[in-house]
């Protein structure tokens, strides 16, 4: 009896978008990516939280396939990160603006686009489906040199996805960009998000991150050390509490250690501490009048992603 | 202020190697090269090669090559180098021709049968006369001219007892005795040598252009190469100075990709369908292609304005281009890859091409050059190409002539491509 044809179906695991295990890059002493391990759902955006130098990026070129790890595995759709699937599903926009300055936006998209195997029509089509998302349809025949750092940032960002990949990764976008040309980013990204496709975006600013991202995973000296939506981080890192910020008159050794002592952080002349009900911060008051502490400034607060970050290394997101 | 000023200067210069090489090293390198050429050390000054026949083989004509050869300026060859250990006979007339057609030397003396019997003419080339015959290539300029002034000091110095029988010979022919008659002709001597000097004052050009005027050996020179050429060295300058800045040009494109490395260009392409050896060899080709560009409008200009025989050697010139395109190409490659920034870049090519350029023939002829100084030219890209271009401009050689200059050029070419596709792969992954 002849057996059945064997039909290969694919795991749901190996399509998911992107699936880090275990992922380690250290360069000389340094290890700027420590055991990461992550999972991006299908048209999910994944915020990347953490301060310059937490190795977002690294981890970016990881997935990439600019970086070649030292140990761990990435997988685009269950493909190998470098390979040549995985290079075409996926779009990159690089931190730096990696445009060549001399030509024109519409120069600088053609030839994107054509490194990544458009040709004629599909490519014509690509060039301006991108001049149109980033705005820049009339400033097409600009020479980049001449553009704002506004719209430069956005045709580096065009410039990443005039393939029309399925999952792109957005290294820090908005550096250096002015408020008004950061909003018109933002818009730019939830349209991407509108069409459904998956995302990974790195920032050290958590409203970026609050706005833009469906989960956020936070990232300190190369690990991962928190993951979920942004209630899910809070509320894991303070449950029901509140934040007391504190200011004292004075910034001595004897506050810092004061504030330790009452199991609060003391960062950069502020205060934090952590506390159930508000009327534990008349307690605060007294405690601190009597240990000769005058205080400067109070307030309460909801915890958010930058209380989280704080309480998690006991450092500020922007150290 | 100021010494705060200087010192930041100071600080600044100590950390820009790229400056402090071109301040101090490049200047000593060049010094050091233009010293050993023109230098005049003993033991490097460069010799002029000189092929001598003698069809003659009279005691007059073997004393006269006797005195060549201990001139230490000439190094006579009576004979082409022995082939794979074989002795090959003595140059006759037609391949002493054809040696210095190919390049072997840029003089050749023929002395003719029968020049023994009358080998001192004191000035008059006689149509009767046996003469010797000086065959030269003149884009050497200066060779001929060293060659033709010797051979009258050596006949003066290594034949002096034929001098003087030849002048006892004149004398009985021209004076017997000095009766009235003899008067006569010494009178009308003096007046014809008046009238000489006075067409001289006057600048006419008659037998006075006589080259052999006054001395001792009569000699007649003729161009055997280029003898048709309208501006002689100019093939040479358009090859020389071309390969220049090709040079120049090929690394200034190759270091684009240092720019995109820079600005983060090159690693956002690499991310893309675009492998490092697809991006080299587009790099490669744009590189190379701009050097012929050059080349060919370098070319086109010197027909244009000087008069180069450029439509007949088209053939010749294709080749030698694109050999020379590919090599110059893959040479901004390998030094684009080597440097870490354009900073860097900017001062080591520059050392390094005029280092190639001097010492390769593009600043000056190597045959001016002393003979080891000619040899180290031949690991330079320039004296390649210069070569090539010359076969095929100034000497009319064949495209099938060719082989070597290709071959090398290619063959340095494709070692390059090499080098700079291991260097680069530092660009490939962190």
């Amino acid at each position: 009896m002849a057996s059945a044809p064997v039909v290969s179906i694919p795991s749901p695991l190996l399509l998911l978008p992107l699936r880090i295990e275990g992922l380690v890059k250290r360069f000389g002493e340094l290890t700027a990516v420590n055991g990461v391990t992550l999972e991006l759902k299908s048209g999910e955006c994944l915020g990347l939280l953490g301060p310059n130098g937490a190795g977002k990026s690294t981890l970016i070129r990881s997935i990439v396939g600019r970086v070649i790890p030292d140990a761990g595995t990435v997988s685009v759709f269950g493909e190998r990160a470098d390979s040549a699937g995985a290079r075409m599903a996926l779009g990159w926009v690089p931190q730096e603006l990696a445009l060549y300055p001399k030509l024109t936006c519409r120069e600088n998209l053609e030839s994107f686009g054509e490194y990544h195997g458009l040709r004629r029509g599909a490519l014509k089509t690509a060039v301006a489906w991108c001049l149109a998302w980033a705005a820049l349809t009339d400033r097409a025949q600009e020479p980049v040199k001449n553009l704002s750092g506004g719209m430069k940032r956005r045709l580096n960002m065009a410039a990443g996805l005039i393939h029309r990949p399925k999952l792109i990764l957005m290294d820090e976008p908005t550096v250096g960009v002015d408020p008004q040309s950061r909003n018109r980013i933002f818009e730019m990204i939830e349209n991407l998000r509108d069409e459904g496709i998956s995302m990974i975006y790195t920032t050290h600013y958590m409203e970026e991150a609050e706005r833009l991202c469906d989960r956020i995973a936070i990232i300190d000296h190369g690990r991962i050390i928190a993951l979920g939506t942004r209630d899910e981080l809070v509320r894991n890192a303070f449950a029901s509490r509140s934040e007391v910020l504190a200011r004292f008159a004075s910034a001595d050794d004897s506050v810092a250690a004061w504030v330790k002592q009452r199991g609060g952080l003391y960062e950069n002349g502020m205060a934090q501490f952590t506390i159930d009900h508000a009327t534990e911060i008349a307690g605060l008051l007294d405690a601190a009048t009597k240990a000769g502490h005058e205080l400067a400034d109070i307030s309460l607060r909801k915890p958010n992603l930058e209380s989280v970050f704080l309480h998690l290394t006991g450092r500020e997101l922007r150290d | 202020m100021i010494f705060a000023i200087v010192r930041t200067a100071l600080i600044g210069l100590r950390r820009d190697r790229g400056a402090l090489a071109l301040s101090f090293i490049l200047p000593i390198a060049f010094f050091t090269i233009f010293a050993v050429i023109f230098g005049g050390r003993r033991d490097t000054t460069p010799k002029v090669s000189l092929l001598v026949v003698d069809e003659d083989h009279s005691v007059a004509s073997e004393r006269l090559i006797q005195g060549l050869e201990r001139e230490g300026s000439l190094s006579v060859k009576k004979r082409p180098a022995p082939k794979q250990g074989v002795e090959q006979p003595n140059y006759t007339a037609a391949t002493a021709e054809a040696a210095v057609k190919a390049g072997a030397a840029p003089v050749a003396l023929i002395i003719p049968h029968g020049f023994g019997e009358n080998p001192i003419s004191f000035g008059r080339a006689d149509q009767d006369r046996p003469t010797i015959q000086l065959l030269k290539d003149s884009s050497d300029m200066v060779a001929p001219q060293v060659i033709a002034g010797l051979l009258q000091k050596v006949a003066m110095t290594a034949m002096p007892d034929i001098m003087a029988e030849q002048g006892s010979k004149y004398m009985d022919e021209y004076a017997g005795g000095f009766t009235p008659e003899q008067r006569k002709r010494i009178d009308a001597g003096l007046e014809a040598l008046r009238k000489r000097k006075s067409a001289e004052s006057s600048g006419q050009q008659t037998a006075l252009a006589d080259p052999n005027r006054g001395m001792p050996i009569a000699l007649t020179s003729r161009d055997v190469v280029g003898e048709n050429k309208d501006n002689p060295m100019v093939s040479f300058y358009a090859a020389a100075i071309g390969v220049m800045f090709l040079l120049f040009t090929a690394s200034s494109a190759g270091g684009s990709l240092l720019d995109e490395a820079e600005s983060g260009t090159l690693d956002r392409v690499l991310s893309s369908r675009v492998t490092m050896g697809t991006l080299l060899g587009g790099k490669l080709c744009f590189c190379s292609l701009l050097a012929f560009a050059q080349l060919v409008l370098m070319f086109i200009w010197a027909w244009l304005v000087f008069k180069l025989d450029f439509i007949p050697h088209i053939p010749g010139f294709v080749v030698m281009g694109l050999s020379t395109a590919f090599a110059v190409g893959a040479f901004g490659m390998v030094l684009a890859s080597i440097c870490r920034t354009r900073a860097q870049l900017g001062p080591l090519s520059t050392l390094v091409i005029l280092i190639m350029s001097s010492i390769g023939g593009s600043m000056f002829p190597r045959f001016l050059m002393p003979e080891a100084m000619q040899k180290a030219g031949l690991l330079t890209i320039n004296a390649w190409a210069i070569d090539g271009f010359t076969k095929v401009f100034w000497r009319d050689e064949p495209v099938s002539h060719l082989w070597p200059q290709v071959l090398v050029l290619l063959g340095v070419g494709v070692v390059l491509c090499a080098v700079a596709r291991r260097l680069a792969r530092r660009w490939e992954y962190s």
